[in-house]
């Protein structure tokens, strides 16, 4: 579904990613790890579109399509999401009216009609009780006085309101507290489907234990060092990530 | 069938409604101004006498003053002299379908999500389905007048209601309060007269009916809204829809009276033409509103959404003068390209308990400058006086500018005078935000823009506001990168 091939990104002229490849199927849960500064961030900034990254060379392809050629909002529609590391408030917009914007476009798109008022609460009510939000919140403005494990949750809601094929976690586990990480993780685990996939990424093992991977990744210094199953995230978690710097930090550019 | 045809024919003629039954044959009058103009039009409009005197005792007295330049504007010096003061409306060229419009005005219709039969209207074009506009227009004056309420044309009210506009015109904004209002009152072509009477709850929203009215409004246009002891009405002035006229300089005069329990809300959209990108070409708006609680638990409530013009110089005020009475200004102003916005409120608390709230949201973009102007004045015997302002900004890109004059005077102790603002700028992760849930840049902006606005838009009646909504994303159109 997702094909990333040898992705090499720089930001204000310093390269990031420096030869990136990796491939994400249908069913899949992908989670990448790795030290602060390895690029992870601009992984998933990249694979969303955002401004200011620029891709020298490489190529993203989601179902076939190239992803590069596309602005961030088409991307979205085509079954893309990205859940902020650190989510954006929007003043006086309420998280209802913003959620059926983006649901009706992402429909429209698609050659659909606006989705029927009562359909919208159907689904609204539902996916709330999933990430256990509160229904105030969702009528407040987005975002806008949210604690830390709100915003992250109101996250995954949206998520869960969309429907991506490919769900893009940046680390959603940073900054909330144990019970707020379980509910989240539920969040997620509940969604998960033969037809879509995630791609994690996170700093700690910790939330892995709650999303637990197919795939695990690590990222160091702007490309996957290594790649396994399940038990490479607990390999680093008590080898460190020194144990990867040691080890490649020889590799030359 | 011979009904409808009498409709039609007086909807498709309404533009000479102002019936031109004097013995002067032309009806464009030469550009220039003078004592023998204000006669000209008076005569034209076969005022009464106390008409023309009032017009010549402002025209003397404007003769005196000098145009004000202390707001935070610039524009070529205006040219009085140039200006013809008098024209009959022109009639507009009858198209046969929407085909034959401008394509660029019809994409801006279909984006403010205006009917087609308004969109027809709008455009001059002539059609049948105008009919039905006619009948609800029947039906409203019918009710209307049941309740005793007077709506009408300025003109009409000088001749049917000569009492009552001798009584209350100019006793809110004089004669010789302002230039522009001066001016205005020496020249005035036409406007609105409203006098609700005791106890009367206006049914209805004067919007619809002021909209079918709304086509071919003048250049210095006048209203006059009286809200009779406990009376209640909603006036809505001005049209989402953009309007285009050859006039560029606009003078109108607004006054608001409310007597005692009496309550005025008044909205306005104002989508003038801005001008091109340039800055080029484009309306010059220069207008005076202003009302008076008059009397004790009298409330005014002012709601504007100016999007329009490429000079904006207004500042609706309210004068409280009865014990208890309340005053609300409630604005969003925005300025994109070359367009400069001078605009905020006076509220001058004379009476004992008197509240006012002033709500201004301003949004800057292109090479535009915004500014907030606003007075809150509390006299001496004011006695428990409160006022709460708050002035917000938001800015798109970096070449535009917003800028924050609020003036506060204090002569009671026992006021009570709060002010906030902020300025912001419209985040690039925002917008980035809602890409990426789907939805374009243009939708983005749209929906943080109404987010930022939200509480002004809340004041707006129901089917006014959802326009706006839509106004305010086409106005801003192209501002972000």
């Amino acid at each position: 579904m997702l094909e990333i091939k040898d992705l090499k990104v720089s930001v204000e002229g310093k390269q990031i990613l420096k030869g990136l490849t990796l491939t994400v199927n249908k069913g899949e849960v992908h989670a990448i790890m790795g030290p602060n500064g390895a690029g992870k961030s601009t992984l998933a900034s990249v694979i969303a579109g955002r401004e200011d990254y620029e891709v020298e060379s490489g190529s993203i392809t989601f179902n076939g399509k190239d992803m590069l050629a596309l602005s961030p909002d088409e991307r979205a529609k085509e079954g893309m999401f990205l859940a902020f590391q650190y989510p954006i408030e929007i003043p006086g917009v309420t998280t209802i009216n913003f959620l059926k914007t983006a649901v009706n476009e992402i429909r429209a798109y698609k050659g659909q009609e606006p989705m029927e008022a009562k359909e919208f609460l159907t689904r609204l009510k539902e996916k709330q009780k999933l990430v256990q939000i509160e229904t105030n919140l969702t009528g407040r403005a987005l975002n806008e006085g949210f604690s830390g494990g709100e915003k992250k949750r109101n996250e995954i809601f949206q998520m869960a309101m969309l429907d991506p094929q490919l769900a893009v976690l940046d680390e959603t586990d940073s900054g909330l507290d144990i019970d707020a990480l379980r509910i989240v993780a539920q969040g997620v685990n509940s969604l998960r489907s033969k037809k879509n996939a995630f791609l994690v990424i996170t700093h700690y093992q910790r939330l892995l234990e709650y999303i637990v991977p197919d795939f695990v990744h690590v990222l160091y210094d702007g490309r996957i060092v290594k790649s396994g199953k399940k038990e490479l995230a607990l390999e680093l978690e008590s080898k460190g990530y020194d144990w990867i710097k040691k080890e490649f930090s020889e590799i030359p550019a | 069938m011979a009904n409808s045809d009498k409709i039609l024919e007086e909807i498709t003629s309404s533009e000479y409604k102002y019936g031109f039954t004097s013995n002067i044959d032309t009806d464009i009058l030469p550009p220039g101004l003078n004592e023998e103009t204000v006669r000209f039009i008076s005569a034209k409009k076969g005022e009464p006498e106390f008409m023309l005197e009032y017009r010549l005792k402002a025209f003397r007295h404007w003769q005196t003053m000098k145009e004000p330049h202390w707001a935070h504007l610039r524009y070529p010096e205006i040219d009085y002299q140039s200006i013809s003061y008098y024209a009959a409306p022109k009639k507009q060229k009858v198209l046969n379908s929407l085909d034959e419009v401008d394509p660029e005005l019809l994409r801006t219709f279909d984006k403010l999500g205006i009917s087609l039969q308004e969109q027809m209207r709008l455009s001059g074009v002539a059609v049948d389905a105008v009919i039905d506009s006619v009948s609800v227009k029947t039906t409203f004056k019918e009710k209307l007048s049941e309740l005793g309420i007077i709506f009408c044309s300025f003109s009409e009210a000088v001749k049917e209601h000569p009492d009552l506009v001798k009584k209350y015109m100019g006793s809110v904004v004089p004669p010789g309060d302002n230039y522009f209002a001066a001016l205005n009152a020496a020249v005035f072509s036409d406007g609105s007269f409203c006098y609700i009477p005791k106890g009367v709850r206006c049914p209805m929203e004067l919007s619809t009916y002021f909209r079918i009215n709304s086509a071919g409004t003048g250049q210095f246009e006048r209203t006059l809204i009286v809200a009779d002891e406990g009376a209640y009405v909603s006036y809505l002035e001005g049209c989402t829809a953009p309007m285009r006229d050859e006039n560029q300089l606009h003078a109108a005069v607004v006054e608001i009276v409310a007597l005692k329990d009496a309550e005025v809300k008044y909205s306005t959209v104002q989508n003038w033409y801005p001008g091109n990108k340039e800055g080029k070409g484009g309306i010059y708006n220069f207008v005076t509103k202003r009302g008076i609680c008059l009397g004790n638990n009298s409330k005014i409530s002012w709601t504007q959404v100016e999007t329009g013009s490429a000079i904006t110089w207004k500042y609706p005020s309210v004068i409280l003068k009865g014990d208890h009475s309340v005053g609300e200004f409630y604005s969003i102003a925005v300025t994109n390209n070359m367009q400069q916005a001078d605009t905020g409120t006076k509220m001058t608390h004379i009476g004992k308990h008197t509240k006012s709230t002033i709500i201004s949201k301003g949004i800057s973009a292109g090479k535009s400058n915004n500014s907030y102007r606003g007075l809150v004045r509390v006299n001496k015997g004011a006695t428990g006086a409160r006022n709460f302002s708050q002035c917000d900004s938001l800015l798109m890109g970096d070449r535009c500018g917003a800028h924050t004059f609020p003036y506060i005077e204090v002569n009671d102790k026992s006021a009570m005078v709060e002010h906030e603002a902020t300025t912001s700028k419209i985040g690039e992760d925002q917008i980035f935000y809602c890409n990426q849930r789907g939805i374009d840049t243009e939708k983005a902006i749209g929906l943080i823009v109404n987010g930022y606005c939200r509480e002004v838009l809340n004041k707006l009646p129901m089917e006014f506001a959802v326009e706006a909504q839509k106004l305010l994303a086409v106005s801003l159109e192209g501002s972000v990168g």
